[in-house]
């Protein structure tokens, strides 16, 4: 039978490790990122004013000289756009008004025949400061004695899960209560208390920030831009400009690295309005490294005090945090870090009483937005180091106490919520095992010490609660599918793994599946960001659904054709086959044209479409006195890391071993980029937790470049690196997947921390885990000499 | 501003170009030549993304100035796949999964292909050093090493 030969020959494409499909134009040059794109001798660049100050009144801004430079179309500053945006808070404007509220701050912007002449040009603008005592400490920013960085915040737009705190600096002040703290550290036996420091750090993507705008004569705006979310700015600097969403195109080409950075608004809302005041033009902004440092997006910082608590048996009793995030200038975005911090305050540990509060701090700083683990590395550092030292102090072996008190399902979670089925168990497991966790092993010289450090992770995706992605599938007359979406190709690998789920949902070998891009919101459906991990699961779905909605228009007609039934059909590899009747026929034509009636009574059929949406329904707002609420989150990722070093006595210098790593993904659909996310994020995890952070004096970045601010090289990945991953499948996944993008990069600062511990007893107050910081605390510990 | 011209080699291809005497190597390949496939990420020298061979050498095309160039034989990204026939370098590299986001992909490649032709046989660290200069922040350089160790072989 023919059919049954086409099955044996089919391979499934869930689970399969196809090489990417993006990947013959990344190796040749060809792929197109936005800086690629030819916009002929029309073309201006643009230039941005910067305020040379942290917190300061702008009290005059003169364009007038720089209007008249030759060369110059279009100066643009704060008095033209006086509208307020943000992802979450309203809290930003695209040029700084009244205030500058951070270095860099822009103030005006230029746009000039060439990027010589927009410099020159810029530099002519005239701006009259008064320098403002600044906010450099989100502790401090946080008190009465503060002074107050968005005096008007009260009045600012903000949805209903954002608390912040009238007349203060506190833009998002989050809460859990659950249980009674106090009462049950009375009743623990062993406690621990702690107080951790994150510093900034800086997502550092390979291409910097770039966008280019025109807007054509009748007005109608095109933005290219590289970009995680051109949904979310076309509504967001729509709103800005006050104009309707629908006459803002945004482009989006592939994007040279995001990690979070080029998720929301920032920069690209710049050359739009510099675009509005010269029809025609396109302008080009690009950000240079060292505006890329501190201009835009950065990971926020986090002093956070942890104290937790277990009984005799090691079972935990109870966890108090307070955790005060640096937001920086604009907490827009930031906010939401905060809450993602608080409504996963107690980590993949099952606690019966948690107190938190999680408060977010406007402060003088470069602006905290989205970086890959959206607050869940910087939780995780203090959190996982705290548990470390209560399983030694409880007497317990490390993996053993992760064991016992690791989430399961069914438990109740710090928000209420109930915990999903999970794989934590194996992924302790798995990593343990990787590193020998159990066993003491030798430093390779008695210059040495060697230690073993392990962490534990959960991160939700953090969203509102109803973010939603679309898609659509058609077919061409040779029977290929193009697969139409809106969520965007930053290097996970989405664009693969979605023509694997089409594939698999329609029936048609991978190879006959292209993905519709770039994207573009003129042609491409709606998704509401590449963020949060969430595409595999979200747009995954979408895609299944307009994948099968293809299915069953095809097998609906075939059916009436033949005058079977469409159970009795099936599409295998591209062909649809009846069991009962054994007839066969491609796809190919009959998408397009149909299929003629019997008796040449006419045609059936026609142009296949399908069309797919999937938004989350379930999520509930939480209690904003207690943070309890019946499901703040859509599903929870799990995972462990573990490293093995050893530390030079002379130096202080860190020496990976073998690095190790699993999480549950729910289900791999594509194995090889499962296992190249895990390895990236925890390579990633290690650079941020030896070498980075952005030094701030007073509001000033001091290391804005590669060299003094260093990130991993290919020499500091010189040990076998351990990448597996568990399935425990997702309810509402497809084929149970869920996401694990950011995972990887979280645990991995508190798995070092734990790993230096160790041997040395040592616990810093946070990364960066430099040679020189242990070094000097082995001196103190009397370590070395 | 004064302007050079200046006749060099870019993959095997003759061009004679006028270039500001200001204008990098880089530029002039990415405005002048439309060869878009090198990347700037810093236009410092640090990262490495604007990799090229320059007389068989890998240099930061941001850190040459085009007029020195007269002469030179140039190639970049476009070049090493140029009948259509990928290089066993290109070949693993897909293989072993070592691109992601793809900005650094184009220096990393010239950077490797250097190596290779110098050292045939490069040991693990060998390869870490040679592309200590190509900063990737997506992929943990695991598969980059993988890549290049398979085409040695």
């Amino acid at each position: 039978m023919a059919n049954v030969k086409t099955k044996e020959k089919t391979t499934n494409p869930i689970g399969a490790s196809y090489p990417r499909n993006d990947v013959y134009e990344k190796v040749t040059g060809t792929a197109v990122y936005a800086d690629d794109i030819q916009f002929g001798n029309k073309l201006l660049h643009a230039r941005v004013v910067r305020s040379p100050y942290p917190h300061a009144i702008i009290k005059r801004v003169d364009t007038s000289k720089a209007e008249k430079y030759p060369g110059v179309k279009a100066v643009v500053s704060g008095k033209d756009f006086p509208e307020r945006i943000g992802l979450y808070i309203q809290d930003k404007t695209i040029f700084a008004t009244d205030r500058a509220r951070y270095l860099g701050d822009p103030i005006a912007a230029v746009a000039a025949i060439s990027d010589e002449i927009a410099i020159k040009a810029a530099a002519l603008v005239e701006v009259d400061y008064e320098p403002l005592e600044g906010v450099f400490d989100a502790e401090f920013g946080a008190s009465k004695e503060a002074p107050l960085i968005h005096p008007k915040m009260h009045e600012y737009v903000c949805p209903n899960f954002i608390f912040p705190v009238p007349h203060t600096n506190i833009s998002n002040h989050f809460k859990i209560r659950k249980g009674d703290t106090d009462a049950a550290f009375k009743k623990c036996t062993h406690v621990v208390e702690r107080h951790f420091v994150v510093p900034h750090i800086q997502h550092v993507p390979i291409e910097t920030h770039i966008a280019i705008a025109q807007q054509d004569e009748k007005g109608k705006i095109t933005l290219w831009a590289s970009s995680q979310s051109p949904f979310a700015q076309r509504n967001l600097i729509a709103k800005g400009l006050h104009i309707s969403q629908s006459d803002l195109r945004v482009v989006a080409p592939l994007v040279g690295g995001g990690f979070g950075s080029k998720a929301g608004v920032t920069m690209e809302a710049i050359p739009v309005a510099l675009a509005t005041k010269c029809k025609g033009w396109p302008i080009k902004l690009i950000l240079t490294r060292e505006e890329e440092f501190f201009t835009n997006f950065v990971r926020q910082g986090l002093s956070s005090h942890v104290k937790v608590g277990c009984d005799k048996d090691g079972n935990l009793l109870a966890l108090e945090q307070k955790l005060y995030w640096d937001g920086g200038a604009s907490t827009e975005y930031g906010v939401n870090v905060t809450r993602a911090g608080g409504y996963s305050s107690s980590g993949p540990y099952d606690i019966p009483n948690v107190k938190t509060d999680s408060i977010c701090v406007y402060t003088n700083h470069p602006i905290g937005g989205a970086y890959r683990g959206f607050g869940m590395s910087e939780l995780h550092t203090g959190l996982d180091q705290a548990m470390d030292e209560l399983a030694e102090k409880a007497g317990f072996d490390k993996v053993t106490f992760l064991k016992k008190n690791a989430v399961s399902a069914g438990d109740t979670l710090v928000t209420g919520m109930t915990m999903h089925p999970n794989g934590i168990q194996q992924c302790i497991d798995d990593v343990a095992k990787s590193i020998k966790f159990g066993s003491k092993e030798k430093p390779s010289s008695p210059d040495r010490l060697r230690g073993k450090g392990i962490a534990i992770m959960w991160k939700a995706p953090a969203m509102p609660p109803n973010p939603g992605s679309s898609a659509w599938v058609e077919l061409a007359e040779d029977g290929n599918v193009t697969v139409g979406l809106g969520g965007q190709e930053i290097g996970q690998g989405t664009f693969t793994v979605m023509a694997q789920i089409a594939a698999a949902s329609l029936g048609v070998p991978y190879e006959k599946v292209r993905i519709a891009g770039p994207v573009d919101t003129q042609y491409s459906p709606y998704e509401w960001q590449t963020v949060a991990s969430r595409l595999t699961w979200s747009m995954g779905n979408a895609v299944r659904a307009a994948a099968a909605d293809a299915r069953k228009q095809i097998l609906e007609m075939v059916a009436e054709a033949w005058n079977e039934k469409v159970e009795d059909l099936d599409i295998v590899n591209g062909i649809v086959v009846s069991y009962k009747s054994e007839q066969e026929t491609p796809l190919s034509n009959i998408v397009i044209y149909g299929m003629p009636k019997k008796n040449d009574e006419g045609w059936m059929g026609g142009p296949v479409i399908g069309r797919g949406s999937f938004m989350p329904k379930y999520v509930t707002n939480l209690d904003p006195e207690t943070g309890q609420g019946a499901r703040a989150v859509v599903h929870y990722t799990v995972g462990c890391e573990g490293l093995d070093i050893e530390i030079d006595k002379n130096t202080g210098k860190i020496y990976v071993l073998k690095g190790a790593a699993s999480f549950d993904v729910g289900k791999a659909i594509n194995p090889e980029l499962v296992k190249g996310q895990i390895e990236g994020g925890f390579v990633q995890g290690l650079s941020s937790a030896m070498f980075e952070e952005i030094k701030l004096k007073k509001g000033v970045m001091t290391n804005p470049s590669f060299v003094d601010y260093r990130i991993a090289t290919a020499p500091d990945v010189d040990f076998p690196l351990e990448a597996t991953f568990a399935e425990v499948p997702q309810d509402d996944g497809p084929w149970g997947a869920r996401g694990v993008g950011e995972h990887p990069m979280v645990p991995t600062i508190a798995a070092l921390g734990n790993a230096i511990y160790d041997p040395t007893g040592i616990r810093l107050h946070g990364p960066p885990y430099s040679a020189e910081k242990i070094y000097l605390a082995m001196l103190d510990a009397g370590l070395v000499k | 501003m004064n302007y050079s011209t200046i006749t060099l080699t870019v993959n095997d291809l003759v061009e004679t170009v006028d270039v500001p005497q200001n204008m990098t190597l880089l530029q002039m390949i990415r405005e002048k030549l439309s060869l878009t496939g090198t990347k700037n990420g810093c236009s410092a020298g640090e990262c490495g993304a604007c990799t090229v061979l320059m007389n068989g050498e890998p240099v930061n095309s941001c850190m040459v100035l085009a007029a020195e160039c007269d002469g030179a034989e140039i190639v970049t990204v476009e070049g090493l796949a140029k009948t259509g026939k990928l290089t066993r370098l290109q070949e693993t590299i897909i293989k072993s999964g070592g691109v992601q986001c793809g900005f650094c992909t184009p220096g990393m490649l010239i950077s490797a292909t250097a190596l290779l032709k110098r050292n045939p046989n490069p040991s693990d660290g060998e390869i870490r050093d040679a592309i200590v200069g190509n900063l990737c922040r997506c992929t943990g350089y695991v598969r980059i090493v993988d890549a290049i160790k398979q085409a040695a072989k």
